[in-house]
């Protein structure tokens, strides 16, 4: 087994790069692989939390890194589901604690029990983001469809291409249909036209993600909200599989409709 | 036409605003020029060129773009006359572009 390492990361924080890896990390794992994910927010520890897994962090990946345990002493396996496994995050120390180096060997030892590495960049353009792409075979770079979003995603498409790791994967977080539809958000087409990289996935605005993230159970254990569906036809994706992509309302609109919608607003 | 430029074209959402920002945003991220550069730039190329030729200032745009990797600046320069003949004739006798009709 040779396993993939898949760095998600955004440049911008707040975009939901901890919540796409905690629930691709479970959708992948209800998939059958095996997933190790990593927390890479090194000092500022948030996927244990997302995960649900905050009370049984003993060692971190900092420890592994100065050499006071083992790896396989600091992979916490998901009580949940078999094949899931977290490196936590230190909640001490930063970013510089660990380096690329640090990150290659790891993920290399990871990749021989793995399908997949998942690597939960921190947010900005420095250590912790060049840390989080030095071992990554693909980048998935998340987006919100807001104009700071979508600017930061920019830069972080130049740098990765500028180091050889481009060009990367889409994924639009957050959208909300009627926003979209009342001419008050940017669409799918809109922000690919701008970042033009493919697109892997597009997460719906759903608020079952915070409920899920009160009770530390990941949306992706479920299959019924809009989101869920979401992460788990992106998991397909990321195995290969062609799998449409969502409408994001449930019924296209027809010139006629358009005209009509037009009508009233005068 | 004219109805369905009103009913499409008038209200501008918030959307559309975030779009053409974005446009110019990023041209100027991606070529690592920012406006107030490009502003300078401007002046200067005005500068030089008025050396030579009387320009119409108000319809001077000057602005950056960017296609498959490639940034290019842009500049649309109207021109009214030239400064100076070649020759050593009188001065502004002939319009620019030469006076054979």
């Amino acid at each position: 087994m040779s396993g993939r390492v898949i760095t998600i990361t955004s440049g911008k924080g707040g975009v939901g790069k901890t919540t796409v890896s905690a629930n691709l990390s479970v959708a992948l794992a209800l998939l059958g692989q095996h997933i190790t994910a990593i927390d890479l927010d090194i000092g500022l520890r948030n996927l244990d939390i997302v995960l649900g897994m905050e009370n049984r962090i003993i060692y971190d990946i900092v420890d592994v890194v100065r050499g006071q345990c083992h790896l396989y002493q600091a992979l916490i396996r998901d009580k949940r589901i078999a094949g899931l496994q977290l490196l936590p995050a230190s909640q001490t120390h930063d970013k510089t604690a660990v380096s690329a180096e640090d990150m290659v060997a790891i993920c290399d030892e990871l990749r021989s029990n793995n399908d997949f590495v998942l690597v939960d960049s921190p947010a900005g353009i420095e250590q912790g983001f060049h840390n989080a792409v030095a071992p990554a075979d693909d980048v998935v770079i998340v987006t919100t469809p807001e104009v700071s979003a979508v600017r930061s995603a920019d830069r972080i498409i130049g740098l990765i291409e500028g180091i050889g790791k481009g060009p990367g994967r889409l994924i639009i977080n957050r959208i909300k249909p009627g926003m979209v539809k009342r001419g008050d958000m940017l669409d799918t087409f809109d922000v690919i036209e701008f970042l033009a990289i493919d697109l892997l996935g597009v997460v719906p605005e759903d608020e079952s993600i915070l409920v899920a993230t009160n009770q530390g159970t990941p949306v992706a254990f479920q299959q019924s909200s809009p989101a869920s569906r979401a992460f788990h036809n992106i998991a397909h994706r990321l195995l290969g599989e062609d799998v449409p992509f969502m409408p994001l309302f449930e019924e296209q609109e027809g010139v006629l409709d358009r005209l009509r919608r037009a009508l009233r607003l005068r | 036409m004219d109805i369905l430029r009103r009913l499409f074209g008038r209200r501008k959402s918030s959307k559309e605003l975030a779009k053409e920002r974005l446009r110019l945003v990023l041209v100027h991220d991606r070529s690592g020029i920012p406006p107030e550069l490009l502003q300078i730039m401007k002046n200067d190329i005005i500068t030089v060129i008025s050396k030579h030729v009387r320009l119409d200032r108000q319809g001077i745009e000057v602005h950056l773009s960017h296609n498959h990797g490639v940034t290019r600046l842009v500049a649309d320069i109207p021109i009214l006359s030239a400064r100076h003949q070649p020759s050593s004739g009188p001065i502004g006798t002939r319009p620019v572009g030469g006076a054979q009709r």
